[in-house]
């Protein structure tokens, strides 16, 4: 999708998987099996989470790289239990 | 003389780059473009009587293209369909793949260039694939392999390694001197001395050159994607739980929110609870529709799009990977946010 011209942000928790097969825009998550949650937040917490997350991946599309980069997204909003 | 008809993309027969990646399959007599210099080194015994040529984005986009496309081509009575170079270019090489592929399955014989990276290889089955360069730079000593090989599949010849071949090769059964246990010894001494090539070829990952970021996601349309299998409850279209060879797409429209118990994941790879629990666990619709409102997002494509990567190829992900773009792109989707578990 990147080489046809489509910016894509990878949220993901494996990142050097995802940095080893070169995918260009990296965002970590908590979890491999919830890329865009964390269960042990309460649901108020999770979906905020799950929106940082979200615009930190718009945050990537919209930034240029020139190989693969990692979006951290700041933790301090919602911590783990 | 042999009657040879060639496919090529609309680059390399001159009517456009990605501003006409969508116009449909059409015909010309004659060579165009590679093909004047391939009729050059196949000589007088044969005769590119027509080229057809489609746009990347119909051709590796549009169901039934590849069908439309070998209509066009059977018009001139070929005897030999040829396909390409198509280089490491994706949806130009699933194109010539799956025209390769159509023509043999409809007895037609027919061959393909490419790179060995492009994801289009897979499509071609049983059909000859020889390799090319990875760039159009090297045309000239790309047509020179494919030139060479043309000229055995007409006259019946095997293309093998030797003869560029790539692709899935039908095994054959030889007798060879040293039994398995040997021969993984040698392999084993030739690979500390530095050398030593495997007798099954492995995948290959390559380097994806980054898009150029969007100036804004408020302008433009934004696609979720994914490879969580997560779909509707009940699974109507049946994607498989690992080694997944398809994808699917499931309606947005007026859906603001993905239910538990309405959406489920049918991963084989990780333990779903959690995503049947809250399904946005794995795609992010109830933030993405909030964000869509706010106008942070200008617009959520109207649909997902939905795989299953668990234990699935390098090479059909390769494919899924084009053909997502080329629908995202028909789509005037501008960029997309992609959840991996």
């Amino acid at each position: 999708m990147e080489r046809a011209g489509i910016p894509t942000a990878l949220l993901c928790n494996l990142v050097p998987i995802a940095q080893r097969v070169g995918a260009p825009r990296i965002v970590p998550t908590r979890g491999i099996p919830f890329p865009t949650g964390d269960p042990s937040l309460s649901p108020p917490e999770e979906r905020a989470w799950r929106r940082r997350l979200v615009e930190r991946a718009l945050e990537a599309v919209c930034t240029a790289v020139d190989g693969p980069t990692v979006f951290e997204v700041d933790d301090r909003l919602g911590t783990r239990a | 003389m042999t009657r040879v008809v060639h496919y090529l993309n609309q680059f390399f027969v001159g009517i456009g780059g990605e501003d006409a990646a969508a116009s449909g399959p059409a015909s010309i007599e004659g060579p165009v473009g590679p093909g004047k210099r391939l009729q050059a080194l196949l000589g007088d015994d044969f005769e590119i009587v027509a080229t057809v040529h489609c746009g990347d984005d119909h051709a590796a986009g549009v169901p039934g293209a590849d069908e439309e496309i070998l209509a066009l081509a059977r018009g001139h009575q070929p005897d030999l369909v040829v396909a390409g170079p198509a280089f490491t270019s994706g949806r130009y090489g699933i194109a010539c793949a799956r025209v390769v592929a159509a023509a043999t399955r409809a007895g037609v014989p027919a061959i393909a260039a490419m790179h060995d990276d492009n994801p289009g290889l897979e499509d071609a089955g049983a059909a000859v694939v020889v390799r090319s360069g990875p760039v159009a730079r090297e045309m000239g000593p790309s047509l020179d392999t494919f030139a060479a090989a043309v000229r055995r599949v007409v006259v019946g010849e095997p293309v093998t390694g030797e003869h560029g071949r790539i692709g899935r090769v039908p095994r054959r059964n030889v007798l060879v001197d040293a039994n398995a246990a040997e021969r993984a010894v040698d392999l084993v001494l030739a690979r500390l001395a530095g050398g030593g090539d495997s007798e099954v070829p492995l995948p290959r990952f390559d380097r994806v050159p980054p898009a150029p970021p969007v100036p804004s996601t408020a302008d433009v349309t934004v696609a979720l994607v994914t490879e969580s299998a997560l779909v509707p409850d009940g699974n109507p279209d049946g994607l498989e739980s690992a080694r997944a060879t398809r994808w699917l797409r499931y309606a947005l429209e007026d859906v603001d929110e993905l239910a538990a118990g309405q959406y489920r994941s049918v991963h084989g790879g990780f333990s779903t609870v959690f995503a049947n629990e809250d399904p946005h666990r794995l795609v992010p619709l109830d933030v993405a529709r909030e964000l869509e409102r706010e106008q942070v997002i200008g617009r959520l494509h109207r649909e997902y799009l939905v795989t299953a990567g668990n234990g699935t190829s390098v090479s059909n992900a390769r494919r899924f990977g084009v053909e997502w773009a080329a629908e995202l792109r028909r789509s005037e989707v501008r960029a997309a946010v992609f959840t991996a578990t």
